[in-house]
């Protein structure tokens, strides 16, 4: 293990422009044969983008990169899979309506005068997945086995087509613990097997336990590249999120609001979970306090909010809002009591990007009225004006459709979009991400003035020192769990930080 | 390590020798109940009227020859998540081709008077069939790389090679040749019945098209598409070159369904096939292939046609009932089909 | 709002294109093809009075196109939630046979304004039908409206399997009547047009409509209750196929259980289509329809009135519709751009 193992893929100062934005700035990279090397980063680091450019899927815009000691310029994924560079993703790009053995040979059939020898690729099949202990029916749909078999068939094929190097992108998102370690046993025997793998997952507990090596990259560029066992958790994080330790501040939420515990809970959350989304959890939202969602992207942060949105149905506890048992089936039950959900992800489940700034704002608020009583022009664009002047969004006039406006700004109007309704619980999952500065603050003040007047708000962010700056109440998460629940003097990065690192194992 | 790994085995029951029953074949499996049920109803029935015989049952096939070809034809498309509107035309539009090569008629284009020579029926025949493909080929051409929705192309050329037809000739052209009395002469002789000319023809392709669905690369890349596109192109699978010619496919089905159709009413007629595009559809869902794609089968598809063949055939020989009835029955099957697919897709992601 | 609120910094946006410039193009083709016959074919633009009604090509060409406009309208709103329905033609068919038949059988004898109400009523059925396969079932809705398409004329046939003659001389008035010189066709349809667009403007049904066409995940989100959404566009849909119906059976003073609105499903998603609302859903253009379904009525109308080549009819829409389509299409528009 460890230095002794051949470098196989070497990237040296690669990079990736996109408009606007540097997504990676010389970043150098590699692989040994025989080794896990986990490559970590939180939002926006330059993970994905580092392997679309090992895998072909963007061009590079600088940089070289070697494969076995020669310069290869993958054009496709096929390309980049003939070079001997095979991804598995997250969401498994097999057909879930075809068989596990023809997913496994799909395009290289084994045939006789072009008639498909199916007893032959049948066999074949078997013989790929026995290599990977695992024994199962190869002529059954792929669909009908769990995500981790179709996982694992994704990698037979990846496998197969003869890879030196074996990208995993986030395979353990949507596996149970079980599932986990069989991957794992596959991933060991691979590696024994002289093949290198990178493995991207946000779970520190399985990337100590799997990987040798670490390359942690931040803001799309490269922090350091480490041995697995000589670097701390604590360390890790640290690095992950660009902070030292020493430079941690406490909470100025401190100050405000402590008789919170006073004010009776809006909702109650009790034993409240989903499989593969988030372990059942005990969670309370009062009166006027903000309460902090910490934990690292893919701990169930978001998972835990749509559950409490009515988005997706629980299949364990229940929630209880003012004290008597709700039943919430969809986002229009959740808003009729009185609730918010700002979503993270602006594009897919925010904007509606054709509409106006105008109509984007009041569709919530005019969704809780019903279609019949409908606001007027005039009472449309005073609202829509009201927030564009007090949130200062950048936009030519209320009628511009959204999709012109910039990310930040488009976040902005999603923001007036739930304010406009007036709710007594609004949960904002990332409301800062990916907008400057200014905003930032803007939206930070916004959050504390809710809170002044009475609402309850949840805060979801990566950035822990918003989080530790506007929560009057924290509750950690890790690995789908709620973990820990910091208040008072407690909220600082350090705990918050340690509580997220501390293993259980 | 090797042994922990063998604690994790999935080890399922196996039994080679046995049938098991798997999700995708319920479709498949409630089509051929469906269809037994609807025929052993209607002989019990129809007993006295002598519903029950071989030569009726040949009739379903030869009845619905033009039906069964662009069905089979449309299945592949559906495999592959689009859908052909412009089967239908097609059909008028090769049957009016072939009867006008034969028996051509001086035109003019651009001042200049121009007389074709007549054509030997199996020239026009490959003249048809090679522009029905041509035809589908255009399609396919526009909808992969111009990203245009199927359903709006195939609608415009649905248009396009109706009025084709029209252009041809509006009003129908008979058609003669000693070959084609040979042909419809032609039969082999099966117990009390005989098989002919459309059957045989229907059921070559419906035995090619099985093939082509489960032993070639081709068909196996058409069943990839239509289960998700998205993956085929990162397995590295053609999926342009397929799609494109999968639109050809179709367009060549129909044309050949068009000549069944030219040889059985002696006559080309514009307007011949008009709105079978959406029967298609039917015979084709009700054979079990999903709308969406990527599951169903040519077998299915056969059956589906048996099934619209059986209620129509019950129907005439029934006699009282009016024609009508045929049609809401297709529908009601057609609803009940669609159900069914939605219980089994919405289990099946749970 | 406690929020600062310093002076917006100046916005760098691309220019916005104005909602009206979405009509450009149908309107330009329309102004094209009638270029076209103010040059080429005499007589087009001539209107003559008789017994104080106007008649000519134009007025031909506005109320032809008036079954169309009419499911074009319905089929606008179903297309902007990103959805189509096959159903109108079928629907069409079945109003009309039974609206004639309650008032020309012996058995009924239904007066006209209750045999119009019955019609209506029955094809705001078959829209509701439509729309909780589509909204509740979640069936797609090709496959949802394709049941109704391939049944309805069947039910139609059953309704009366005979062409019914229409005696009644109001009812006739509805298709062939003439209101202050110009077809009550187009009063209808203008009469349509103005309820669907107040009713749009007045309502929030047109922004939910958008909303749920545009990205139906963020509508939900934002708690709009998108399956009734779709139960109201496919109803709507329904009910508007009916009025269409029962037009043509006046103008025919007939019921054809076998032709009436035959293909008519195809030509309104055309004139939707090429009034420029998109058949991925979301912003529509009402007028956009009108303007469509008269872009091909005048085509038709042209070609008949040119008197040269009635069967070419097909072949130049064809054309015509794959053009306004590729032009609207982003992969050819990346194409010219890239040069």
């Amino acid at each position: 293990m460890n230095a002794t193992n051949p470098i196989l893929l070497q990237a040296m100062s690669v990079t990736k422009l996109f408009p606007g934005v540097v997504a990676l700035d010389a970043v150098n990279f590699s692989a040994r044969a025989g080794e896990v090397h986990a490559l970590m980063g939180e939002n926006g680091a330059g993970k994905s983008t580092l392997i679309k450019v090992l895998t072909g899927f963007y061009p590079r815009d600088g940089g070289q990169i070697l494969l076995d000691g020669k310069e290869i310029r993958p054009k496709t994924p096929a390309h980049a899979q003939q070079l001997g560079i095979s991804t598995v993703y997250q969401e498994v790009n097999l057909i879930p309506t075809l068989t596990v053995a023809e997913n496994i040979y799909l395009g290289r059939e084994p045939t006789f005068f072009g008639k498909i020898r199916w007893r032959r690729l049948n066999r074949l099949a078997e013989q790929a997945m026995s290599r990977l202990n695992l024994h199962i029916d190869v002529k059954r749909d792929l669909g009908s086995y769990s995500i981790a078999i179709q996982q694992m068939v994704a990698i037979a094929r990846a496998v197969d087509v003869k890879a030196k190097l074996l990208i995993l992108d986030e395979p353990t998102s949507s596996l149970d613990s079980g599932e986990v370690q069989q991957l794992f046993a596959i991933m060991r025997q691979l590696k024994s097997l002289g093949l290198g793998i990178i493995f991207v997952s946000h779970f520190l507990d399985q990337i100590y336990e799997i990987s040798d090596r670490i390359t942690v990259l931040r803001n799309g560029k490269l922090v350091g590249e480490y041995l697995t066992r000589e670097l701390p958790r604590v360390e890790l994080i640290t690095k992950m999120m660009g902070r030292e330790l020493a430079t941690f501040e406490t909470g100025l939420a401190t100050s405000v609001a402590s008789d919170s515990d006073l004010k009776p809970p809006i909702l109650e959350a009790k034993r409240l979970g989903k499989r593969n989304a988030i372990e059942p959890f005990d969670l309370e939202v009062r009166q006027g306090e903000v309460l902090g969602l910490a934990g690292l992207l893919g701990s169930g942060r978001t998972e835990t909010a749509r559950l409490l949105f009515g988005i997706d149905r629980p299949d364990k506890g229940e929630i209880q809002i003012d004290g008597e048992r709700a039943r919430m089936i969809s986002p229009a039950d959740a808003i009729a009591r009185g609730f918010g959900f700002c979503s993270e992800d602006r594009k897919a489940q925010g904007i509606i990007p054709d509409l106006t700034v105008r109509e984007n704002v009041i569709l919530a608020l005019q969704a809780s009225k019903g279609w019949l009583r409908f606001f007027s022009r005039r009472k449309q664009t005073e609202l829509a004006n009201h927030y564009i002047k007090a949130l200062n969004i950048a936009t030519r006039d209320a009628d511009t459709p959204i999709k012109n406006l910039s990310g930040g700004n488009q976040q902005k109007v999603l923001l007036a979009r739930w304010l406009a309704l007036d709710p007594r619980f609004l949960i904002l999952d990332e409301p800062t991400r990916g907008i400057d500065v200014g905003a930032k603050a803007d939206i930070q003040k916004l959050i504390l003035s809710l809170c002044q007047q009475g609402k309850a708000v949840m805060f979801i962010s990566s950035e822990l020192e918003e989080v530790v700056r506007c929560s009057n109440r924290v509750a950690v998460l890790r690995d789908r769990r709620k973990v820990r629940e910091l208040t008072g003097a407690e909220i600082n990065e350090h705990n918050i930080m340690a509580t997220i690192a501390r293993s259980d194992a | 390590m090797t042994e922990q790994a063998n604690q994790l085995v999935y080890a399922p029951p196996r039994h080679p020798w046995r049938f098991r029953l798997r999700a995708q074949h319920i479709p498949l499996l409630a089509t051929f109940v469906v269809c037994l049920m609807l025929y052993t109803a209607a002989c019990i029935y129809l007993r006295d009227r002598g519903f029950f015989s071989l030569s009726v049952f040949i009739s379903f096939f030869s009845d619905n020859a033009f039906l069964g070809l662009t069905a089979i034809g449309m299945t592949f498309v559906i495999l592959s998540g689009g859908i052909d509107l412009s089967v239908g035309s097609m059909i008028g539009f090769t049957s009016i081709l072939i009867a006008r090569l034969m028996n051509p008629e001086p035109f003019t284009l651009f001042h200049h008077t121009i007389t074709l020579p007549v054509f030997h029926p199996l020239v026009a025949i490959g003249v048809a069939l090679i522009a029905g493909s041509f035809l589908g080929l255009i399609q396919g051409v526009l909808i992969q790389f111009f990203e245009l929705a199927p359903f709006l192309v195939t609608l415009a050329g649905m248009f396009f090679i109706h009025g084709l037809a029209q252009v041809i000739s509006l009003s129908s052209i008979g058609i003669e040749h000693p070959l084609l009395d040979k042909l419809s002469d032609f039969a082999i002789p099966i117990g009390s019945a005989s098989v002919r000319f459309p059957e045989i023809v229907f059921a070559v392709v419906a035995l090619s098209a099985i093939y082509i669905s489960r032993y070639t690369k081709f068909g196996r890349t058409i069943y990839a598409i239509g289960g998700n596109e998205q993956s085929a192109i990162l397995m590295g699978l053609p999926v342009a070159r397929t799609k494109v010619l999968i639109y050809a496919l179709s367009g060549f089905c129909s044309a050949l369904g068009g000549v069944i159709y030219a040889l059985a009413k002696w006559s080309g007629q514009s307007e011949g096939g008009l709105g079978l595009e959406l029967d298609t559809i039917a015979a084709v869902v009700i054979g079990g292939t999903l709308l969406t794609g990527g599951l169903g089968s040519i077998l299915g598809t056969i059956l589906g046609v048996l099934i619209v063949s059986i209620i129509q055939a019950a129907i005439i020989f029934q006699g009282t009932l009016s024609s009508s009835w045929a049609r809401i029955m297709i529908g009601a099957l057609l609803f009940v089909f669609i159900v069914l697919q939605k219980i089994l897709s919405s289990r099946a992601r749970s | 709002m406690t929020v600062a609120s310093a002076a917006p910094a100046t916005p760098k946006q691309p220019r916005r294109a104005p909602r009206s410039l979405v009509l450009l193009w149908p309107v330009l083709a329309l102004l094209f093809i009638l270029a076209f016959n103010l040059a080429f074919t005499p007589g087009f633009f001539h209107v003559e009075v008789k017994q104080g009604h106007l008649f000519g090509s134009l007025i031909d060409v506005l109320k032809n196109a008036a079954p169309v406009a009419l499911t074009g309208i319905g089929m606008t709103l179903v297309i902007a939630t990103g959805g189509v329905d096959l159903s109108v033609g079928t629907v069409m068919a079945i109003a009309g046979q039974l609206t004639v038949l309650l008032m020309e059988s012996e058995h009924y004898h239904w007066s006209m304004p209750t045999a119009c109400f019955a019609g209506l009523g029955v094809a705001l059925a078959c829209g509701i039908w439509n729309g909780i396969l589509v909204g509740y079932v979640q069936i797609q809705p090709i496959v949802a409206t394709l049941i109704l398409f391939v049944s309805g004329r069947g039910i139609a046939e059953l309704i009366s399997n005979d062409n019914l003659t229409a005696h009644s001389v109001p009812f006739q008035y509805l298709g062939r009547g003439f209101l202050f010189g110009l077809p009550f066709q187009i009063a209808i349809v203008i009469f349509v047009l103005l309820v669907v667009g107040l009713l749009m403007r007045r309502t929030a049904a047109g922004l939910f409509i958008e909303s749920v066409g545009n990205n139906p995940v963020a509508a939900r989100f934002a708690g709009i209750n998108e399956r009734f959404i779709k139960l109201l566009v496919y109803s709507f849909s329904g009910l508007c196929a009916g009025i269409a119906g029962i037009v043509v059976a006046s103008n025919n003073a007939n019921a054809d259980p076998h032709n009436t609105g035959l293909n008519v499903e195809l030509d309104a998603i055309l004139a939707v289509v090429i009034g420029g609302t998109s058949l991925l859903g979301g912003r529509y253009s009402l007028i956009g329809s009108i303007v469509g379904a008269l872009i091909i009525q005048a085509m038709d109308t042209t070609i008949l009135t040119r008197g040269v080549a009635v069967e070419w009819t097909l072949v130049v829409k064809a054309v015509v519709v794959v053009g306004v389509c590729l032009l609207q299409a982003p992969k050819f528009q990346r194409l010219f751009r890239r040069k």
